[in-house]
């Protein structure tokens, strides 16, 4: 029929065939809940109900309870915003832009990868609204509505504007390509129930399904939807990091205001996401047992982006020495110096052992087939980035030109308390997710299964 | 559903190589085939069975255009004429700030129109039922559905030529 590469990629190992896919898949859906799933799950949900309280705290006495003062007035929030928008861009990227490349690997971790998106963006957009203080006025704030205070309308020149309208459409968009590519995968559930004669659950995935019926016109149809809105994803992704990087980039604040930002904050993000999807996968495919159908190829492949982007990572940091060095304006290069060597040396330190070094580890392929190492370094990476942002935002601010009032940034219970809260609430997500839909694309794996499935011998 | 029966003839099919060239037999046989369901996407498939390509793309580019002219209307209107405000010392209005929301926006209103328009156009609704041919249609089996009334020869026919054709199973449904 086409023409194939001689040396075949295997995709899925131990023999699997279309019924299978189906019954591997469905089955974590419909039995019930292992005690390991209960474990996680309580304690994603402790994690939450902690940071609801101190996010409760927080909308009640106003931000002040933060360690924010007059000279850091962006530091744990803005952070955890950028790093968690950041993790988000990995799902986008392996969905959209890998299917543009038609890189078959993607469609065993796609599934998860765009939940992890999904979630990772509402974490994000946790920490601006909150930031904006008294939240519910904030519509008022960010949306462009007429309004009764005689007030005027948004600021469209803002980068902070864009950030709104960059953020809620990569949500939306990333939120219908998710649920596009579910559609089929609901319908299969669906027609089990069915078969074992489970009524309400065939009914409510039915609903989900919206009547998937599966015809070839439904499919042609349908393939032309995903094909084009991985066509709008892919600059959606790039966009939604761009602009985020621009609310620094756009500043005239010494170690914010540098055309790099752009480009090194999209690699920093795909960077991270694919730490977080590595992180994730690791673990989902232990608990369910996927390791047929993600396995040490998928892994290594993930290495590998990561081995790339970091590289770029550090060459952007490396490059943004030599231009505050090179550009011979001393406060540009003070704000870089006193980074290296003030007195958040250890957090730029970290972030360049985490960032630089650790994922040049991967080209031993040995590390890089190796699930625990892979585990351990896709923390490591994530740690790093946490920094990277915490060292652009607070280091590039806490010396300004004034230094009567240069100032230090420390965090209280309710900075940690509201990171701790949008941990709580991605893993809750997570796990219900895994739980009731299916975690692996089945639609898209049973097309590859011909091509690609491990021969039993 | 009507309360006239209809009759189909519904092929099952193991695999979709098989079905690519059974399907291609079968018309060539003269025998009209109503609907194919597969688990999966079957490349080729809606050439086979002599589709139209989809006019969804030119939906998702209309909508897109929708999206760009709105944003750039009301950007313009609301800094440019119904408010102006001074912002840094900068024009009312400039197209480079205005880019990044009206890309946004174009995004937006072209992935939100076309998928909307993609369930009107193939009738998805969250309390419909489809049409079940053959259950297994959404686990490994193609089911290719063949209404009875809207073909000239009979069952018995059309029956040998999906089995001569690559069908594994011929059943008869009834609606």
């Amino acid at each position: 029929m086409q023409a194939t590469s001689s040396v075949r990629e295997i995709l899925v190992t131990g023999g699997k065939t279309v019924r299978d896919v189906s019954e591997d898949i469905s089955r974590q859906v419909e039995a019930k809940p292992s005690r390991l799933w209960w474990t996680a799950f309580g304690i994603s949900l402790i994690l939450l109900l902690f940071g609801v309280y101190c996010l409760a705290t927080v909308l009640w006495e106003g931000i002040g309870v933060w360690g924010l003062n007059k000279t850091v007035g962006w530091a744990w929030d803005i952070t955890n915003f950028v790093w968690w928008v950041g993790i988000g861009h990995a799902g986008t990227l392996i969905s959209a832009i890998l299917l543009l490349f038609r890189q078959k690997w993607r469609m065993s971790i796609n599934r998860a990868a765009e939940a992890m998106t999904i979630f990772a963006v509402i974490c994000a957009a946790t920490f601006p609204l909150v930031h904006m203080g008294r939240l519910w006025l904030g519509l008022y704030w960010v949306l462009p509505l007429p309004n009764t205070w005689g007030s005027l309308w948004a600021n469209f020149n803002s980068p902070l504007l864009w950030d709104v309208f960059a953020i809620t459409t990569y949500f939306t968009v990333s939120l219908v390509f998710w649920y596009m590519g579910l559609i089929p995968d609901f319908a299969v559930i669906r027609d089990r129930a069915v078969r074992m004669g489970n009524k309400t659950r065939a009914a409510v995935y039915n609903a989900l399904s919206f009547g998937w019926d599966g015809g070839a016109k439904t499919w042609m149809r349908y393939e032309s939807v995903a094909l084009i809105l991985a066509g709008l994803s892919t600059p959606l992704v790039l966009s939604v990091h761009t602009i985020v990087s621009f609310d620094f980039a756009t500043s005239v604040v010494p170690g914010w205001h540098t055309t790099i930002f752009p480009p090194y904050f999209v690699a920093g993000a795909i960077f991270s996401g694919f730490a977080m999807v590595l992180t994730l996968l690791i673990v989902t495919r232990k608990v369910f047992k996927l390791e047929d159908y993600i396995t040490i190829y998928h892994i290594e492949l993930m290495n590998i982006v990561i081995i790339i982007t970091g590289s770029i990572v550090g060459i952007a940091y490396i490059t943004e020495f030599f231009v505050a060095w090179y550009g011979m304006v001393p406060a540009e290069f003070y704000a870089f110096y006193n980074r290296a060597t003030g007195p958040y040396w250890w957090a730029y330190w970290s972030m360049m052992t985490c960032n630089v070094i650790s994922p040049q580890l991967f080209w031993f392929k040995k590390l890089r087939t190796n699930i625990a190492a892979t585990f351990i370094l896709s923390i490591v990476v994530n740690i790093g980035m946490w920094f990277e942002r915490f060292v652009i935002i607070v280091t590039s601010i806490h010396r300004d030109y004034l230094p009567s009032s240069w100032s230090m940034f420390y965090p209280t219970m309710y900075d940690v308390g509201e990171y701790i809260l949008t941990f709580g609430f991605f893993f809750t997500a997570f796990f219900l997710f895994a739980k009731f839909f299916p975690v692996i694309n089945m639609a898209e794996v049973k097309s590859i299964i011909k091509s690609t499935s491990e021969k039993k011998h | 559903m009507s309360s006239t029966s209809e009759k189909f003839l519904v092929g099952i099919f193991d695999d979709e190589d098989i079905l690519l060239h059974g399907v291609d037999g079968i018309r060539e046989k003269g025998v009209k085939i109503h609907e194919v369901y597969t688990p999966f996407p079957v490349h080729g498939l809606d050439e086979a069975l002599g589709y139209k390509r989809s006019r969804l793309p030119i939906a998702a580019f209309m909508f897109g255009l929708t999206g760009t002219i709105l944003a750039l209307v009301m950007q313009i209107w609301m800094l440019g004429f119904d408010w102006p405000m001074i912002i840094g010392g900068k024009n009312f209005v400039s197209l480079p700030p205005f880019i990044p929301v009206t890309f946004e926006l174009t995004v937006l209103l072209s992935a939100l129109g076309m998928v909307a328009t993609f369930m009107i156009v193939s009738d998805m609704k969250p309390y419909k039922w489809p049409r079940t041919y053959d259950i297994r249609s959404t686990d490994d089996k193609h089911v290719m559905a063949i209404d009875l009334a809207a073909n000239k020869l009979s069952k018995e026919e059309i029956s040998r030529i999906l089995k001569d054709n690559g069908a594994s199973e011929v059943n008869e449904k009834n609606f």
